[in-house]
């Protein structure tokens, strides 16, 4: 293709993007080996420091500073790995189960089953925070895992790219499968789940990111520490922002919370494109 | 929308559907439907009593000036993050699709920051722009200008702008590539034949045929910078200083979780609501249409 004049132009602006995304990142790491007062000073170098076990150890076990009293890094990356599962396998189970009722049964209400998870889509868990959180208190859930979760795992957005995969099987599979002998459930375990694979692995990695990811609700959900996720504990170490605060240990934290989803998307990068820009192959 | 061959079991569908729509009903219905109603309750100040007052909280909310100052904010907020994040993930796409060898390489190299939270990108950007020990923040203190994000407040909203839009360019950059990957390439060839220069070739045929993806970014990353910016604005700024970086979604936060204002709370949420809802219909009606092109 012949769009450019210039051969070298677009590795230029495309080497100049990655370092813009990478500086933060490798500022960060960098914080993360040198020792508080270097930092607090004002004076950390470029390069890499000499404090890099320490830091990770205190991070990782202590979760203590001087000034930060924050919460193991063990216990943030264990909290935050549950959540994230728990929506992920909470998720595509039931968007799987829902998106097979809607397109493989005919049933009295289907499609105002169908648009009732339709119409989740428009009603983020923000605008819902308080009489969500209500809800919560009623049933005793505040500060679980149960609670931190559940409200989370209905999923428009999959059960949506789930039905849209199951219209394009050919009726000559179900046919086959029903001359055979099989049940709706043995149609669903032996053809219907291994062909998902593909879209399944899609929605792991964006369901992944967007568990681990999440905010405004750990914030208002979780009230101990032994049930804060990494990104909440993070911001909490960082309090008010003191240029004399414990940055050896935030950045340490900081590194461990970026590196589980950005390991997933890496290694899954193929799938995760897939599913997010052509869920239907 | 019908398949031809189905299961004909009578029960089995609705307990299928049954766990995602029990957290449905729990967990979104029964609370829109509590906020639309608390919207429409005024409580006394110690909470014991309340009174149906049909629109005052609206009424109360709408004529606030905080609150138009805050949807001032967010206008503001979320056209600049929404430009920012599309327009140099555009360019970086553009850029990627010319690279004959190594665009995987790129693209790698340029998806990841999608797995960084808002929150958590702030946290990073705390640290590089901190005017006393961030490189760049104290980089332009010796630059000789006044920098700092905790004390002016055009520079709190620019450094949370900045940020949001860092963690939206991905996203965008991954469709902008798939979309300009989908272009025929005879289309441009034929445009070349006819003597188009790059940048006319650009702008009459790429960019229109890439329409529909622009759209359909438009309308995620306005939602995305009404909401997954909260953490970015909770970690830097907490709204302040002042009332500089206060979006509708943070006043939401604070009147509702930390003032405890049911009634202009849920009236806030109500609004709020009605402003995904909006957006929403746009973008599968327009997902819809272009099916069908």
């Amino acid at each position: 293709m012949t769009i450019g004049q210039n051969r070298w132009l677009p590795h230029v602006i495309l080497i100049l993007g990655i370092i813009v995304f990478v500086f933060p990142i490798y500022l960060t790491f960098i914080g993360s080996t040198h020792t508080a007062p270097t930092i607090a000073r004002g004076q950390m170098p470029l390069t890499p420091g000499d404090q890099i076990v320490q830091n990770y150890e205190q991070a990782l076990f202590s979760g203590r500073g001087e000034r930060v009293t924050g919460t193991p890094a063990t216990i943030l990356l264990r909290n935050s790995t549950i959540m994230a599962l728990t929506i992920v396998v909470g998720k595509i189970t039931i968007s799987l189960l829902s998106a097979f009722a809607v397109t493989f049964f005919s049933f009295p209400g289907r499609m105002f089953f169908f648009w009732m998870i339709f119409i989740t889509l428009m009603l983020p868990v923000e605008v819902r925070m308080i009489p969500t959180y209500a809800v919560m208190a009623n049933i005793g859930w505040i500060d679980t895992f149960a609670g931190l979760t559940i409200p989370l795992i209905a999923s428009a957005t999959a059960t949506l790219l789930f039905r849209q995969f199951f219209l394009t099987i050919p009726d000559e599979l179900v046919d086959a499968a029903q001359i055979d002998g099989a049940g709706a459930m043995r149609f669903f375990w032996s053809v219907l789940l291994p062909l998902s694979r593909t879209n399944i692995a899609a929605l792991f990695v964006i369901m992944f990111i967007y568990g681990w990811n999440q905010y405004l609700w750990p914030l208002i959900v979780t009230t101990s520490r032994s049930r804060e996720t990494i990104v909440i504990g993070i911001v909490k170490m960082i309090g008010s922002g003191e240029s004399a605060t414990d940055w050896n240990l935030i950045m340490s934290v900081a590194v461990l919370a970026l590196l589980p989803p950005v390991i997933i998307i890496l290694l899954m990068q193929r799938w995760f494109v897939k599913g997010l820009v052509d869920p239907e192959k | 929308m019908r398949r031809r061959t189905i299961f004909r079991d009578k029960l089995l569908p609705y307990f299928l559907l049954l766990p995602q729509l029990a957290i449905t009903v729990v967990f979104f219905f029964w609370p829109a439907a509590q906020a639309i109603y608390q919207s429409l309750l005024l409580e006394d100040p110690f909470g014991l009593r309340s009174q149906f007052v049909w629109l005052e909280n609206y009424q109360i909310v709408l004529s606030n000036p905080l609150y138009l100052e805050a949807a001032r904010v967010t206008l503001v907020f979320s056209v600049l993050v929404t430009f920012f994040a599309m327009a140099p993930a555009l360019l970086l796409a553009v850029m990627a699709d010319q690279v004959i060898r190594g665009a995987s390489g790129y693209r790698t190299l340029l998806v990841w920051p999608y797995a960084i939270a808002p929150a958590l990108a702030a946290v990073l950007f705390l640290f590089v722009f901190h005017p006393s020990i961030g490189t760049i923040g104290q980089g332009l203190r010796q630059l000789g200008i006044p920098w700092d994000y905790r004390l002016n407040g055009g520079q709190a909203l620019a450094l949370t702008i900045f940020v949001s839009a860092w963690r939206g360019v991905s996203y965008a950059f991954i469709f902008f590539l798939a979309g300009l990957q989908s272009i025929p390439k005879t289309i441009l060839e034929a445009a070349t034949i006819d003597g188009a220069t790059s940048t006319r070739r650009f702008w009459s045929v790429v960019f229109p045929l890439l329409s529909p993806t622009t759209f359909f970014l438009l309308v995620v990353t306005i939602i995305y910078s009404f909401f997954d910016t909260f953490g970015v604005i909770h970690a830097i700024t907490q709204g302040g200083p002042g009332r500089a970086t206060t979006t509708l979604m943070y006043r939401l936060y604070r009147d509702g979780w930390i003032n405890l204002d049911l009634g202009g709370s849920s009236a806030q949420s109500v609004l709020l609501m009605l402003a995904v809802i909006v957006l929403t219909v746009i973008q599968f009606r327009y997902i819809e249409r272009r099916v069908h092109y």
